[in-house]
């Protein structure tokens, strides 16, 4: 075997077409918002289109870097809107509660909260090696029922919040809004740590193949318990963003954005059976599925088709994404056969 | 009690038939989940006031019949080791469809022979992007649950359509002569006998088991496993879509948001029941008692005055516990086999 030579081809194609994908569905974004914007101006250059644009994919941003992390390791974490729902809950009720609390404290607290629940999950799926599916579909319904339980009728307002707290959700900074600017960094840091870290290049090696990852003598136990609180713990952090940005808070918070959260991830390129994709490709995704959401309605399309498009663009992505391994087998295929 | 020997051929060591046949026959997951609920049901008669009156009865059976009849579908696919998420949303679909076209003129007979069609369609779609195209079927039907709800959604947006002969709506509610079983248990009862037969006493249904075993080792012992998928997902859909006529008739709306989440729902049911995430394993006997068992339990807490939203809590905490408690018993027995010998590490795989 020619190694040396195949072997750097070889990852530089990989590398290209991984490129294409993230590079694939930015277009599509950039075309959505274009094609909204030709259609009504409005839809970015003015102050409120232009803050809306960057605020709405905010939260669901935190949820699929999260959630990326749990699929490149060959799981799924169904529970992270009921996990943002309670966080949400606890936030308000932590202002409430406890007066004057700092806003940086309930931050902290709400965001380990939200750890110790995707801990949960995690315990559940790594210690009795049972399928994530059925463990997080589990507690989606367990966390939800504590939170009504614990809600009732009662829901929060947003004149109970304190209004510094509640200026960071509309808040800007330098014609950014505080929230985005949070999400991105939670995604550069998330992002940095899975190309560039041993513990992110794990959780690929886990993804790709948890029995070998095993034998090889990776902690998968750790990782698998690390990658479920950090779904956790963004989801927890999503909760106090969600109480900033609409103040309201019932005990249906955040309820069905597992779906989205999975599918902001699909659509952006993490394959649902691990090893592959990037937090990056899951955030566009995210961003993408709101934006479409929002664009419709300004290119005619009564808003109820709205998930019928998310649905074909979930389809479309997963569809392209198999041509894409096809395609790139039978090319490593045919590098191998010329270097023979 | 096929059920028991078909569980037992998955491992297919001689222990297993060195056990008495009372314990191949009682001690299963089938019979522990059959057990609780008989348990369930003993302590809500008398300490649950209105509870053992024989209108409860009618009322649990009507609310969980769209969850029995999907689950019936759903038990095989989960037995192939794959999932549809899609079913709530073709059940959506189905209804919206029959209400659009009633309302168009189009006899309601007419309309749901249609709308059923349609889900079959939209199962077949399933089943082609999962087979032929050879996605995975939780990243399929996670679009498609999207892609469904939003044509129904789309299709009526938040208008309900309401006007629907009444012979239906009332057969969808009527009981057998002054007795309280409602007529739609018999359609059930149908469709069970359909189910239990084909998965436990023919070929296919054979091939079915296998597959979820092993997939290429059924596929090498001449069980035609594309085939045998696409069946099963177009199933499903079909079987969904009368789910949602039916759903249709019992509340007397169309509506684009008729049975959502109702997929979860069947999942929990149909995994409590002991049928195994992985493929492979599992009984339709248990999957009913499941299905029962978070019936009664909804039933009785609600005539009890609990929120009815405890029963989220207790749907969730079973589920986690069944799955738990059996893989902590396979562990136990593992150890058991072989003392001193260390259990091989299975890997958790995806969901």
């Amino acid at each position: 075997m020619t190694a040396t030579i195949e072997k750097s081809d070889v990852t530089k194609r990989l590398r290209a077409v991984g490129a294409a994908r993230e590079f694939g569905i930015l277009i599509a974004l950039l075309l959505v918002i274009i094609a909204a914007t030709i259609a009504n101006p409005n839809f970015l250059f003015s102050a409120d289109g232009w803050r809306d644009l960057l605020l709405t994919p905010s939260i669901l941003v935190l949820l699929a870097v999260g959630q990326a992390i749990v699929i490149i390791t060959r799981n799924v974490d169904l529970s992270v809107g009921s996990v943002l729902g309670l966080s949400a809950y606890l936030c308000g009720r932590l202002f409430i509660d406890l007066e004057g609390i700092p806003i940086i404290a309930v931050f902290v607290i709400v965001i380990v909260f939200g750890g110790l629940l995707g801990l949960v999950n995690g315990a559940l799926v790594a210690f009795a090696k049972v399928p994530s599916l059925v463990i997080t579909l589990g507690t989606l319904y367990a966390y939800r029922g504590i939170n009504v339980l614990w809600t009732g009728g009662d829901r929060i307002n947003a004149s109970d919040l304190p209004r510094d707290f509640l200026a960071l959700g509309t808040g800007q900074i330098l014609f950014i809004p505080i929230l985005t600017i949070i999400a991105l960094v939670v995604l550069a840091v998330a992002g940095w740590l899975m190309k560039n870290t041993r513990g992110g290049r794990e959780f690929y090696a886990i993804g790709s193949d948890p029995a070998a990852a095993e034998l090889y003598g990776l902690r998968v136990t750790r990782r698998l318990l690390t990658a479920f609180v950090l779904s956790g713990a963004l989801a927890g952090l999503g909760g106090v963003l969600y109480a900033a940005r609409y103040g309201t808070i019932s005990s249906q918070a955040g309820s069905g954005w597992e779906l989205d959260a999975v599918g902001a991830a699909v659509i952006g390129g993490v394959a649902i059976f691990g090893g592959s994709g990037t937090v990056w490709g899951a955030a566009i995704g995210a961003v993408l599925l709101l934006t479409i959401n929002r664009a419709l309605p300004i290119l005619g399309i009564p808003d109820f088709w709205q998930r019928a498009v998310v649905g074909a663009l979930i389809i479309g992505a997963i569809v392209l994404d198999r041509v894409l391994a096809i395609r790139q087998k039978r090319k490593l295929l045919e590098a191998r056969e010329e270097g023979e | 009690m096929t059920a028991t020997t078909t569980t037992d051929a998955a491992v297919r060591t001689y222990r297993d038939y060195d056990r008495p046949l009372w314990q191949r026959v009682l001690l299963t997951r089938e019979m522990a989940i059959i057990a609780l609920l008989l348990i369930v049901a003993l302590i809500a008669i008398p300490t649950v006031r209105g509870f053992s009156q024989p209108i409860t009865l009618t009322f649990l059976l009507l609310d969980v019949m769209p969850i029995l009849l999907i689950a019936l579908p759903m038990t095989l696919i989960i037995i192939t080791g794959e999932i549809d998420l899609s079913v709530a949303s073709i059940a959506g679909l189905a209804s919206v469809l029959t209400g659009v076209m009633t309302q168009a003129g189009v006899p309601f007979e007419l309309a749901a022979v249609l709308a059923i069609v349609a889900g079959a369609i939209g199962g077949a779609i399933n089943g082609f992007l999962i087979t032929v195209v050879g996605l995975p079927s939780l990243a399929v039907t996670i679009g498609t649950l999207a892609l469904y709800r939003g044509l129904a959604v789309g299709l009526l947006g938040t208008t309900a359509i309401t006007d629907f002969p009444e012979f239906w709506t009332d057969l969808a509610k009527a009981r057998v002569g002054g007795s309280n079983i409602p007529v739609v248990l018999f359609l059930f009862l149908v469709l069970l006998v359909v189910f239990v037969v084909l998965l436990h006493f023919t070929p296919f249904g054979r091939g079915i088991y296998a597959i979820g075993l092993a997939s290429e080792a059924a596929r090498f012992s001449g069980v035609r496993v594309e085939r045998t998928k696409f069946i099963l997902f177009m199933l499903s859909g079909t079987i969904s879509a009368l789910a949602g006529i039916y759903y249709t008739l019992r509340y007397g709306s169309a509506r684009g948001d008729n049975a959502t989440g109702l997929e979860l729902q069947v999942i929990a049911a149909v995994l409590l029941g002991g049928v195994s995430i992985f493929g492979g394993r599992g009984a339709i006997h248990g999957v009913i008692a499941g299905v029962l068992l978070i019936g009664v339990l909804a039933s009785a807490l609600r005539l009890a005055n609990v929120t009815s939203d405890v029963i989220n809590i207790i749907t969730g905490v079973l589920l986690v516990l069944s799955v738990v408690t059996s893989s902590f018993l396979a562990w136990l027995r593992k150890r058991r086999r072989a003392p001193g010998g260390t259990p091989r590490v299975e890997a958790s795989t995806a969901g």
